[in-house]
């Protein structure tokens, strides 16, 4: 290979980073693992967020470093790849961009290569094709704490040389060495090594060949590579034992399940308290115009607010995903899973968003991105709702208790089997249809187990709860105020309707106009409405049952019990009930299926499917159970 | 309706022979080359090729899995499927079925 210093194929000229006048763009590559979004926080901190390029459902990060001066650049972090071979959507998106092929996006100024020292030979393929593009790239050799407590070396100046690009041995994730990385944003490492390769890059994206040449490299900078982790093969010794490794497995499910509904239980109760309180004391008394405040108050705050209260739980659930995953149990935990869903045609990295889902599908279809296989992330995405969310216990509770009050538990037990049920049979029907792949798609890396840091763990918690806060007051404010202004016209001498006279309204009259569909499923006009306004979340049908039979509108309410033993028969309850287990009556969760799969195609052919076997599966359970009961 | 009987017996005949001879070539590939499933838990093989879909085989090549390269089986999820296996330097869980397409020299 090209020791030669002369020979004119192995000379890349890589010109001096030129950040002067416009503002530069970064781009941050390296292979899944290798802690390129430990430095792309190091760099930005706060300043950072989360986009997607549009038409792709690869997302990438864009934050501001500082730099002296008052300059700033602009990194972005792209999807983590093993090579630019433009096969997958994510190497496609790096390809693109790092090409400049990347309409919103112009081609990077410069390169930040961030690879796992402790990995390095293999790691090291990816230089090849990254530095052959000719940008000026700073080559990062990220964990170097972990390849000297390990024993492992290399001679990062000659590894410089061989590779004609600068190299900065760092550990992102103690802030080691990171210094190096702001010098070369500033433009001042020119002078650093020559800029000349010693080693000639392999021409031909050949893997083996590419391999031979990182060894090569590797060798000739004096690479070691470093003793196993000795902690990691402890661990596993432990979680992946035979008999301690499922048990340990469905501890900490349990205890995630468990956290998530007890734990989050208070704060959400005070939010929701804190509410309303501040919608009836403050903000009613402020507004001095009767429509204005009913439209504010009732509208805006109740609907917005019956969204926000699921803040902490979902905060608290990505606190652990989050923990799980920066530990390196995630991995463990999905391999332990595999098998149980290969069963019903997903796989082991579905089994966490499918939790998630037992308390709301938002985070559950966030929490897929961890899936890299396509049809089995959109096929997580298209089940998850049918898991029992924690928005369908107030309506589960509050028929439960007006009909079935002598089996509670096993009612609602129930409802939970059929919704799993239908998940399951879902994703059968759907990975031997439309989502059919090769079985043999599982492959995953185990990564060394690591200490999560309250850095990483806040930074993705602050962004979650961005996504999540920017759709409450986008989308969901939307609905809630066309629910409103449905719900309060027309107006009565110039003012909107009150609540009592729903019946009245738009809604009202759509209401019944609608009657004779949900007739069969054994609904009145009344449950049509609140079918209506549940779109904006579930549990919202019991407000509304509230305003219409004048009723206090809560899951206890005996008065409201009673209105509907009187009004629906058990068939028409029963039939309610597993409407609501099936349906996708959730707004937040059609917009964020759009966003992560990026067009219109699958919430639409989610809705509409929810929507049939709801129906379907209502109409027969209130004839079968009207047939039993009278 | 004869004839119809008949292409169906003549389709079923040509199946089992063509199953016949599957059988026969997998016989023989098991005799000359051993896969990764057959190494016990610990024991070194050198990887030989990787009889999978291109897009499958590239994958694993970037995770590690070079033909010329030591593999070395590791823990595995309850019940022996899927395995973690180490090579080059880092681990990889794979499932029976792609473990088995993997042949050692």
């Amino acid at each position: 290979m090209g020791d030669c210093h002369g020979c004119p194929a192995a000379t890349i000229t890589i010109p001096p980073p030129p950040f002067q006048t416009r503002r530069q763009i970064v781009a941050i590559v390296g292979p899944p693992n290798s802690g390129k979004s430990t430095l792309f926080n190091r760099l930005t901190g706060l300043r950072q967020k989360v986009a997607n390029f549009p038409g792709v459902t690869v997302e990438h990060r864009m934050g501001r470093v500082k730099l002296e001066g008052d300059r700033e650049v602009f990194v972005v972090d792209l999807p983590g790849v093993y090579s630019l071979n433009p096969r997958s959507e994510d190497e496609r998106v790096t390809h693109d961009v790092l090409t400049g092929q990347m309409k919103e996006l112009p081609k990077p100024d410069a390169v930040l290569l961030i690879l796992d020292s402790t990995n390095l030979s293999r790691h090291l393929v990816l230089a090849a094709p990254v530095l052959s593009l000719g940008l000026p790239t700073l080559v990062i050799l990220n964990m170097a704490d972990d390849l000297a407590g390990r024993g492992g070396e290399i001679d990062s100046a000659e590894l410089a040389m061989q590779l004609g690009a600068p190299v900065a041995l760092v550990s992102a994730a103690k802030g080691e060495g990171v210094d190096k990385v702001f010098q070369f944003l500033a433009g001042t490492t020119q002078g650093a090594p020559k800029q000349k390769a010693m080693m000639e890059l392999p021409v031909i994206q050949d893997i083996p060949k590419c391999r031979a040449w990182a060894s090569s490299a590797g060798s000739k900078a004096g690479y070691h590579a470093p003793a196993p982790p000795l902690w990691t093969r402890r661990l596993d010794r432990i979680f992946l034992h035979p008999l301690f490794g499922p048990l340990i497995f469905v501890l900490v499910v349990i205890g995630v399940f468990e956290t998530i509904f007890s734990g989050a239980k208070p704060i959400m109760d005070a939010m929701q308290d804190a509410i309303q309180t501040l919608g009836d004391q403050y903000v009613a008394k402020m507004i001095g115009n009767d429509a204005l405040r009913s439209l504010i108050v009732g509208g805006v705050m109740k609907g917005v607010g019956s969204v926000v209260v699921f803040l902490p739980q979902i905060l608290l659930l990505f606190l652990f995903i989050g923990i799980l995953e920066d530990s390196g149990y995630l991995a463990r935990a999905a391999l332990i899973a595999d098998r149980t869903m290969a069963k019903f045609g997903l796989q082991g990295k579905s089994f966490i968003p499918l939790l998630s889902a037992y308390a709301c599908a938002v985070p559950a279809i966030m929490a897929t991105r961890t899936i890299e296989n396509k049809r089995d992330r959109i096929a997580t995405i298209l089940i998850a709702p049918f898991m029992t969310c924690s928005a369908r216990l107030p309506v589960y509770t509050l028929l439960i208790a007006a009909f079935f009050p002598e089996h509670p538990v096993a009612a609602l037990l129930g409802l939970y089997i059929i919704g799993f049920l239908a998940a399951i049979s879902t994703a059968r029907l759907l990975k031997s249809t439309v989502l059919k792949s090769s079985r043999s798609s599982f492959m995953l890396e185990m990564p060394p187990y690591r200490w999560p840091t309250f850095r990483s763990l806040g930074l993705r918690l602050v962004d979650r709860s961005k996504v999540f806060l920017r759709r409450a007051g986008t989308v969901i404010l939307g609905v809630a105020v066309v629910i409103w202004v449905l719900g309060s016209l027309p107006l009565e001498h110039g003012k909107p309707l009150p609540p009592e006279k729903i019946q009245e309204s738009v809604m009202g009259k759509v209401g019944h106009v609608a009657e004779p569909a949900i007739r069969p499923l054994g609904f009145n006009w009344k449950i049509g409405i609140g079918l209506m306004t549940s779109l904006a979340a579930r549990e919202v049908i019991v407000g509304t049952l509230g305003t219409i039979y004048g009723m206090e509108g809560t899951s206890q309410s005996a008065g409201l019990q009673q209105a509907l033993r009187q009004d629906l028969t058990p068939g028409g309850a029963a039939a309610l009930l597993v409407f609501f287990a099936f349906a996708m009556q959730c707004m937040s969760t059609i917009a964020v299926v759009r966003r992560e799969t990026g067009g219109w195609k699958w919430p639409a052919l989610q809705f509409a499917y929810m929507t049939v076997f709801a129906y379907v599966a209502a109409f027969a359970t209130n004839h079968i159970v009207s047939q039993f009961v009278h | 309706m004869t004839w119809k009987a008949n292409y169906w017996t003549l389709g079923i005949e040509l199946q089992m022979s063509f199953k016949k001879r599957a059988a026969r070539i997998s016989d023989k590939t098991k005799r000359v080359a051993r896969n990764l499933t057959e190494l016990k838990r610990g024991e070194s093989g050198i990887l030989d090729r990787l009889d999978l879909p291109e897009d499958d085989a590239r994958r694993l090549m970037e995770l590690g899995f070079i033909p010329g390269h030591a593999v070395i089986p590791a823990h595995s999820a309850p019940g022996g499927d899927p395995r973690v296996f180490r090579v080059d330097g880092s681990e990889v869980a794979l499932r029976r079925e792609t473990a088995m397409r993997l042949l050692l020299r």
